[in-house]
């Protein structure tokens, strides 16, 4: 896999190199990234995508190495320093302020203005326009609050192509949006292309940059592996190369766990401000997927068995016999948890040590009167810590510190040792590396082979297909189809995902 | 635990306390009777009310509240309990009793209403123990109809006054508080949830439990606090007045404060809360000493509360290095 010819490299790094205490983040590495072209960059969680992305944005500075930009010398000192050099990126995580509204937020490095007062009608003018290329039916006075994180990452990408930049770079763009709107956003991103901006595109899906790239670079432990056409390369060359081994199946399915007894059973559930209700249940040593759209009421279906949010309707039955969730707490109490879709915000206490976090959902098995006994917390954690391969470099290391594939392990982790029986994951491998989501995908596996009831929400439709004994697909507000594994089929499950919404329409 | 680990769980304390033995250093310098035996005893006494407060004003203020009615509710407590120990028909250590608790009750029931409405209705405690600021204090005059109240049960009076091996009493139930609280803290399942609702309260009722509880739990601990301190501190003055307390709020928070713990929650310690108490009293006792005024006083104790949180920024830094 040797570098093309370099025709104009717009972008020049150097023997590139970054530290942290205790991290080489980016060791030596040369990177030319010619004008006018999409280059990928792909790399497990931790192989220093996103330290590159920030160096290049003038949050971080190289120790050592040169970076030329357009022919000149480029040591950005701040993000500011960035964009008016020409350089934007659009992050994984969202810097939009939730109580403004949409166009002043996309607006807000340089709000248009009339004798000192903000121009409104202008702002409002191309807000329009923004949005329209970006394919959001909203208003621009909308307050950010009211969005989903879809239409937050439009914004977010609406604010990037708000001013001209040269370069863009987008982390992760896809990771919340739907296929209809990944469609849009590579419209987008080739029209800039004929623009003459260049590229930089980070994702974990390495079908899409297929789909968009020129070229790819592959980032393995904060060293480039190798930077190559997309054309002469393959998924699988590509998955090598990140994880420096060669990878089994991609999905592990355990054809010998048959499903059995149903474990629970949902009835008539309805989720505040959602007219359907919704039936369905999860047997024994099964894995029941859940697709649809985002925003099909997926999240908030199993947040509502759960308890995270008040549910208008509805009753469980655990094993026959039913059960009233008013609050999280007694889901737990019944063994039923959920590992939510935001699991910094939601799933960790991020500055707290593992053993902590692991601990939390069950403290009183590893205390006596009230008191913690930090040896025996400390023990069980190291059991789980090991048993997950969570690379952490202690049970009392912060979970912060952790990368993404991690902190998702410490997550499950925690309902592990509650010893649940329902399982709900929601979207529980975004934005997780390729290995860390191959072992998530075993460990279930393995749970369901213990005789555990697994319900898994994701956007990931091969994903899903991959893993699951039998999946529902959600569209507006109720299910508008099921599968076995053997009828698993994508034309089929997306036209079930789109039907509620196509039906709506004909009205 | 490695010693890394270790080395950033100290830098806090360790911080305060370096900032503590430095200061008590320069006013030994220069304030020739700072270190006599009588005025330490002093200062002791002088740092217990404010100390007891301040740990319960911990425990709230690592849920990221606030309570700023502990002053009111403990002259409320002080009247409540003065009505109690001037009750001449009942025998004195029934009197003395039924005066302890009936303190104690009323500022638990005041941090009960504290915490149930900013919890229920969702009212930052901000504008609640505000609220509670204006109401306990007007009972508290309504009550005692504006007077002080005086001669207690004699031993009740000279209980104040004693000493423990050579250490005054009051300050021995201070020390004994900080003790308790800091290991219900460290030590506790309560203390564990407290700190984890501080960091991530969403995450933690994901996790099944009732954050709501433990929120309200800490008003009521703090209330529990205040009604301790208004036994303390009428055993050191013997009396009982609705005139007591007035700023006492913000010497705790201060107090909490200067001791590291962080007002968005979740960061903290008792014995920081301590110390943040130690220098906050020490400042008092030597500027007074060094011949400052009340005013120049007050100049002083706000840079230095200023200055504690701005070095606490730095201190934040340089512990998260640590911590990598």
């Amino acid at each position: 896999m040797s570098d093309m010819d370099r025709i104009e490299p717009i972008l020049d790094l150097q023997a590139i190199a970054l530290s942290f205490p205790g991290v080489q983040a980016l060791d030596a590495v040369d990177l030319a990234i010619e004008k006018g072209e999409v280059h990928a960059l792909v790399g497990e969680n931790g192989a220093g995508k996103s330290s590159l992305v920030k160096l290049l944005c003038g949050i971080y500075q190289p120790d050592s190495g040169d970076i030329q930009f357009g022919g000149a010398h480029y040591s950005p000192k701040s993000p500011l320093d960035a964009i008016k050099a020409g350089i934007r990126a659009v992050y994984q995580e969202f810097n939009l302020l939730s109580y403004l509204s949409v166009a002043e937020n996309i607006f807000f490095e340089a709000l248009p203005r009339r004798i000192g007062f903000v121009d409104f009608r202008t702002l409002h003018e191309r807000t329009e326009e923004l949005l329209r290329e970006v394919g959001l039916d909203i208003a621009p006075t909308t307050p950010v609050e009211l969005l989903g994180i879809a239409q937050m990452q439009l914004i977010e990408i609406a604010k990037a192509i708000s001013t001209a930049s040269k370069v863009l770079i987008l982390d992760e763009p896809t990771a919340t949006l739907t296929p209809n709107e990944i469609k849009k956003l590579f419209a987008i991103i080739l029209k800039l292309k004929t623009q003459g901006v260049t590229i930089l595109y980070i994702s974990h899906r390495l079908q899409e940059i297929f789909e968009i790239a020129d070229r790819v670079t592959v980032l393995r432990n904060g060293k480039k592996v190798g930077t190559t056409r997309i054309d002469a390369i393959t998924v699988p060359e590509i998955v090598r190369m990140m994880v420096g081994r060669e990878m089994g199946t991609e999905y592990p399915f355990r054809g010998d766990v048959v499903p059995l007894e149903t474990l629970l059973e949902v009835k008539g559930l309805r989720y505040r401000g959602n007219p359907q209700s919704i039936s369905f249940a999860v047997k024994r040593h099964e894995i029941l997927g859940i697709a649809g759209l985002v925003g099909s009421g997926r999240t908030e279906t199993v947040r509502a068995i759960f308890g995270a949010d008040d549910k208008a309707a509805g009753q469980l039955f655990l094993k026959g016999a039913p059960i009233e969730v008013a609050n999280p707490r007694d889901a737990v109490r019944h063994g039923i948890c959920l590992l939510t879709e935001d699991r910094k915000n939601q799933g960790l206490i991020l500055d707290m040590a593992c053993s902590a976090n692991i601990t939390i959902t069950d403290i009183g098995k590893a205390s006596r009167g009230g008191f913690i006994n930090h040896i025996l917390e400390s023990d069980e954690s190291k059991r789980l810590v090991e048993k997950l391969a969570i690379h952490a470099t202690s049970v009392n290391q912060l979970v912060r510190n952790l990368s993404g594939g991690n902190q998702q392990k410490v997550v499950l982790a925690k309902w592990l040792y509650r010893n649940a029986e329902v399982l709900i994951l929601d979207e529980p491998t975004r934005g997780i590396d390729v290995g860390a989501k191959f072992e998530i995908y075993l460990l279930l596996g393995e749970l369901a082979a213990l005789g555990k009831g697994i319900i898994i929400v994701s956007s990931d439709l091969p994903e899903l297909m991959g893993i699951c004994h039998r999946m529902l697909v959600f569209s507006k507000g109720r299910i508008t189809g099921e599968l076995e594994r053997k009828d698993f089929d994508q034309e089929r499950i997306l036209e079930y995902a789109f039907s509620g919404y196509l039906a709506k329409e004909r009205t | 635990m490695n010693t890394r680990r270790i080395a950033y769980l100290m830098l806090r304390e360790v911080g305060i306390g370096i900032a503590l033995i430095f200061i008590v250093a320069l006013f030994v310098a220069f304030a020739p009777m700072f270190a006599s035996f009588i005025n330490i005893t002093n200062i002791f006494i002088q740092i217990s009310i404010n100390t007891i407060i301040a740990v319960g004003m911990t425990f709230v203020i690592l849920l990221a509240g606030i309570d700023l009615s502990v002053g009111s509710v403990l002259a409320l407590s002080t009247i409540i309990a003065g009505l109690f120990l001037t009750q001449k028909s009942l025998p004195d250590s029934l009197v003395i009793a039924l005066a302890i608790l009936g303190a104690i009750g009323v500022g638990m029931a005041c941090g009960f209403v504290n915490g149930y409405v900013s919890e229920r209705w969702k009212v930052h405690s901000f504008v609640v123990t505000l609220g509670m600021l204006n109401i306990a204090r007007g009972a508290a005059l309504e009550i005692s109809k504006a007077r002080t109240m005086f001669r207690f049960p004699p031993e009740f009076d000279a209980f104040g006054s004693k000493t423990f091996i050579g250490i005054p009493v009051i300050f021995v139930i201070a020390i004994v508080l900080v003790a308790i609280g800091s290991v219900v803290l460290r030590r506790t399942v309560f203390g564990r949830i407290i700190y984890a609702i501080g960091n991530n309260e969403e995450s933690v009722r994901l996790s099944g439990h009732n954050t709501r509880f433990y929120k309200v739990a800490a008003f009521v601990i703090c209330g529990a606090l205040v009604g301790i301190a208004a036994i303390t501190y009428m055993l050191r003055l013997n009396i009982a007045s609705p005139i007591l307390g007035v700023g006492f709020e913000l010497n705790a928070i201060a107090a909490v404060v200067i001791g590291g713990t962080s007002m968005s929650g979740g960061k903290g310690s008792m014995i920081g809360t301590f110390l943040g108490a130690c220098i906050m009293g020490v400042l008092n006792n030597g500027l007074l000493l060094i011949g400052l005024g009340d005013f120049a006083r007050q100049i002083v104790t706000g840079c230095v509360i200023i200055l504690a949180v701005v070095l606490d920024t730095y201190r934040n830094k340089a512990s998260k290095l640590l911590s990598q």
